[in-house]
């Protein structure tokens, strides 16, 4: 029999009988020819890889990524929680060392998901990745993380979760998003100010093909990830990007993305989107788990598959080429566009609208970041959405310092009943979660 | 009357039973060069002066089969791999000569590329110079299809014998186990086949025209031109033959913990609401793995002559065997010593086994007896332990639906039930560490053979209509056939219960035995674009195994 190069753990959970409604791209049937092919492939017999069924994330595991309105339980279902506890599943696995690495097969996605959440966004109500991370946290201690999103939408839920993070790299590989949902995911979103330079988008054109997306792993993301030295590596592995795929325009195939997934070589990586169930899962599926495993997926291929039709133009090819260049040399400075920026400043404000495009929801918000010399600086949320809720954030990052923790259970205590629906207070130095209204 | 018989490896035990009550019993030694004399004497040991003409059925477990594949007596076999894209499929080489050819078939069981007539021809051609005569064709996805493997037959059939079809076989997915059990069968199918045909001349010679059903791994039977066809369903069935034979002594519908304590092994196995637990996929035979159903038995290195020590001041049990126990002059002290000196067993020079135990009470700084009840309880512990990480296993076995993930049923044994040599020696000891009634079946010697006389068809049929498509596939029947767009999962089922009878029968089932039941159904709603374009439906139904009777008498509970 096989045997399996890394001990790989795989958490292969199709909820097979959860959709968010009965025709919408997210539904039952999402991972069924996926199931066929893993199954086929006699993958759980190859020593050395392991199958395991998710747990269920807890309303604590939730509070340390999100607000939700009015909370947890009312905004998700014990679908979003498998599919989180999926992903700690994953994460846990590779920490206690039962596997090398781990890959969370897992449905609905997260990586649209933000911090305050009023409904879902992009088939996303919770951020199985954020939440999975932040249990690692909470258990195994502080780790210094990079995300890989190779999903083809821009994960503006992730970068909007660890925009001020700097122990956690966030790079996202996506369409452009002057051509795709969620139209964001551009250079200028670099991080806030107590990780400026730790968000970094790649949007690539439409019809970018497999010698585009490795350029930009070879020429990019790996040079940025051997100076970030992260202590794991998370690949978000949507799989839009492929030709298949019928919400997108990229030209990605199975191939390519086991090729991608060998060369990042992550500890873990999680299924966010990818709505081609037929033509391309059961492929691209199968070539990351083969490329995890060190076993050979040259012999992966769709049936339709023709590198003649999938070749990248020359155009494209030159575009990505400048795109790196300009990239990696906002990366080389960012502690200086860091200094010019805060310059003298005591806060930095971010404000935005966020549409919630599953649920029909817009939401005007304003985050507020203090620049502490201390700690990453506690920061507050002010939202609203067009339902008429209004509520109050207050954030203590992990690593807070004192002052910052004592001005968070202030601000917290202050705010007078009845001037907002909801008050919350996170904190994730004491991992404690409270609201009130 | 039912004659039941099984082949050991040491011992061919029959038993002739008559409306539930055991009326006569034969043993003889397993002669390996000759099986099946060994069968035949026993059988003819156990008429001798009987009449013939009430006996209902002869079911026997034999390990021809088995014995073939393990001794390497097996017939060559060219094997046709259409293995599709995927996992390089060089790890399938288990034929005597290899072809991999080029066709394809999808997940839905579309045909992407045909197969190519000369890559047939090419492989016949080899097969041909090196004498070879069977063959056996597994395609990826042919369960979704089998219009290739089909296809291939048809040009090798007049030339080669058997050629066996991978979807005939089973209806799960997993390729390389289609392959394996494929070339399997096509290895045996010769060995077997002598058996049979000298099995039924030696009957009809006695004039005894009772039908004859061979056990399967998964505790059910098939009838003997079945087995003759599909030889692989034969192997390692004395699991199956001990279990079941336990079964008959025991409750019909509860959880519980079967045991085999013999002198090398423990074979752990279990049962669900009464009815066995399978292995998830199949059985493994040396180092393949099959899409062979098969009751789950996991055997450990322990039994009444493993040999004991201490190393750094903790008894150690097993894995190996050193010979017989001290008290029957062998090298080294064992835990049936031990049995001895606490009075459990009584056989052998007793003096012989106190000495044992003093040996090891010395490196423990404790007299003889003290000795041998550490050892005792130490025995009852570590399979204790082992079950318990078998049953963790068990209940984290995956599930795909929100459903089952939060609701499943957990298996939680009620009694624990022993058969073997030390059995009853080691009720007690076992009846302490698990808090749970251990019972003792009364005739356990010959429960093997009582578990193949009792054991029942079992049959399983696995149905797939994609009205998208317009098909609908029963692989197990080689069924694959054009359906309408509003076939619904009514349908489905009442089909894919006909199918089973069918497939039933085709073993050898008679129709009072036929308890179907469905133990698997799915139907989703086939979206593209917006649209719902058809709908796939799943169903597997089975007859599951069962006992023709039960048998009463358990002497310790
Ligand atoms: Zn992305
Ligand atoms: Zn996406
Ligand atoms: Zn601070």
């Amino acid at each position: 029999m096989l045997r399996a190069k890394n001990r790989l753990g795989l958490i292969f959970f199709p909820a097979f009988d959860w959709a968010i409604s009965p025709t919408h791209p997210e539904r039952e049937e999402r991972l069924l020819y996926t199931q066929d092919q893993v199954f086929e492939e006699g993958i759980a017999d190859v020593e050395g890889i392991k199958f395991y069924n998710p747990g269920m994330a807890t309303e604590k595991d939730v509070q340390r990524v999100h607000f939700c309105v009015p909370d947890v339980m009312s905004r998700v279902t014990e679908s979003h929680l498998i599919s989180a506890g999926g992903a700690i599943k994953a994460a846990e696995v590779v920490m206690e060392k039962d596997v090398d690495k781990a890959f969370a097969i897992v449905r609905p996605p997260g990586h649209h998901a933000q911090r305050v959440v009023f409904g879902d966004r992009g088939f996303c109500i919770i951020n199985i990745e954020a939440v999975m991370l932040e249990n690692v946290r909470q258990r195994f201690g502080n780790r210094r993380i990079a995300i890989v999103d190779t999903d083809c939408h821009h994960g503006d839920g992730t970068q909007d979760i660890y925009w001020n993070d700097k122990d956690t790299l966030y790079i996202s590989f996506h369409q452009d998003g002057r051509t795709l949902y969620p139209g964001t995911g551009f250079l200028d979103e670099f991080g806030g100010p107590a990780a400026m330079g730790y968000n970094i988008n790649i949007p690539l054109p439409p019809e970018t093909g497999e010698e585009g997306f490795l350029y930009v792993l070879d020429n990019l993301v790996i040079p940025i990830l051997e100076e970030y030295k992260p202590e794991l590596v998370v690949n978000s592995a949507g799989q839009d990007n492929h030709y298949t795929d019928p919400i997108t325009n990229m030209n990605f195939t199975a191939h390519g993305y086991a090729e991608l997934n060998h060369r990042l070589n992550p500890d873990i990586a999680i299924l966010e989107g990818g709505y081609s169930i037929e033509g391309a899962l059961p492929y691209v599926n199968l070539g990351i788990i083969l490329a995890m495993a060190g076993l050979d997926y040259s012999h992966v291929m769709e049936p339709d598959y023709d590198p003649k039709k999938l070749k990248q133009s020359f155009r494209i090819t030159e575009y990505i080429k400048g795109l790196c260049e300009k990239i990696y040399e906002r990366w080389r400075r960012k502690e200086d566009i860091s200094r010019e920026t805060l310059k003298g400043r005591e806060y930095v404000t971010r404000a935005r609208n966020v549409y919630y495009d599953t649920d029909g929801i817009m939401e005007e918000q304003v985050q507020k970041f203090k620049v502490c010399s201390h700690c990453s600086g506690l920061n507050t949320i002010h939202s609203r959405s067009d339902r008429g809720y209004e509520i109050f954030a207050v954030s203590i990052p992990r690593d807070a310092c004192q002052a910052c923790i004592d001005e968070g259970y202030k601000i917290y205590k202050e705010i007078p009943t009845g001037k907002y629906y909801k008050i919350y207070l996170q904190d994730r130095v004491n991992d404690v979660y409270m609201s009130q209204g | 009357m039912i004659v039941g018989l099984d082949m050991g490896g040491t011992h061919v035990d029959a038993c002739l039973i008559d409306r539930g009550n055991i009326v006569e019993q034969a043993k003889t030694p397993t002669d390996r060069s000759d099986l099946f004399g060994s069968i035949w004497k026993t059988l003819d040991d156990l008429l001798l002066g009987k009449d013939f003409s009430n006996l209902e059925r002869i079911n026997l477990s034999t390990t021809v089969s088995t014995n073939a594949i393990i001794e390497g007596k097996t017939t060559p076999v060219g094997m046709i791999i259409e293995s599709g894209p995927g996992l390089d499929p060089s790890f399938l080489a288990c034929g005597q000569e290899n072809v991999f050819i080029s066709g394809y078939i999808d997940h839905r069981g579309r045909e992407i590329k045909s197969v190519a007539p000369e890559e047939i021809e090419e492989a016949a051609a080899r097969f041909r110079k090196k004498g070879i005569k069977a063959c056996a064709v597994a395609a990826k996805f042919s369960v979704r299809n089998p219009m290739h493997e089909t296809k291939i037959k048809e040009i090798l059939k007049d030339e080669f014998f058997p050629v066996t079809m991978g979807h005939a076989l089973s209806g799960k997915l997993n390729f390389p186990r289609r392959v394996f059990t494929s070339y399997l069968n096509s290895a045996v199918y010769q060995v077997f086949k002598a058996f049979c045909e000298s099995l039924r001349q030696a009957l009809a010679k006695k004039e005894i025209n009772a039908p004859v059903n061979v056990l399967k791994a998964d505790g059910g039977t098939v009838s003997l031109d079945a087995a003759e066809k599909y030889p692989v369903y034969t192997i390692l069935s004395g699991p199956a033959a001990s279990l079941m034979g336990s079964c008959a002594f025991n409750p019909a519908d509860k959880d519980a913990v079967f045991l085999d304590i013999g002198g090398t092994t423990t074979d752990i196995s279990f049962v669900a609401d009464g009815v066995p637990l399978f292995e998830p996929l199949g059985i493994s035979i040396g180092n393949l793995k099959t899409l062979i159903r098969s009751v789950y038995n996991v055997s450990i290195g322990l039994g009444g002559d493993s040999a004991v020590s201490v190393e750094n001041g903790e008894i150690k049990i097993g894995p190996r065997r050193e010979g017989f126990p001290m008290a029957m002059g062998g090298p080294v002290p064992t835990p049936s010593d031990a049995m001895i000196v606490l009075g459990l067993l009584d056989f052998g020079q007793k003096d012989q086994a106190i000495s044992a135990m003093k040996k090891i009470g010395e490196q423990l700084g404790v007299d003889a007896r003290a000795a041998a009840q550490a050892i005792y309880e130490k025995m009852g512990e570590i399979i204790k332990q082992k079950v318990d990480s078998l049953l963790a296993d068990i209940n984290s076995r995956p599930v795909y639906t929100v459903k089952e993930l939060l609701y499943r049923k957990r298996l939680k044994p009620e009694y624990v039930s022993i058969i073997g040599g030390p059995a009853r020696a080691m009720a007690p000891v076992l009846e302490k560490k698990f808090q749970l009634p251990c019972r003792v079946p009364k005739h356990f010697e010959v429960a093997n053979a009582v578990g193949a006389a009792l054991a029942k068809t079992t049959a399983e049929i696995t149905l797939l209509a994609d009205t998208a498509k317009g098909t609908l596939s029963a692989p197990e029947i080689g069924l694959y056939e054009k359906i309408d767009r509003n076939f619904t999962l009514e349908m489905a089922r009442r089909k894919a219960l006909e199918l089973l009878q069918q497939r039933a029968s085709m073993l050898g089932a008679e129709g009072s035995e036929m308890e179907a039941e469905i133990t698997e159904e799915s139907s989703f709603n086939m979206v593209r674009g917006f649209y719902t374009s058809g709908k796939n439906i799943r169903i597997r139904a089975q007859i599951k195994p069962g006992l023709l009777y039960e048998l009463r008498g358990v002497d310790y509970a």
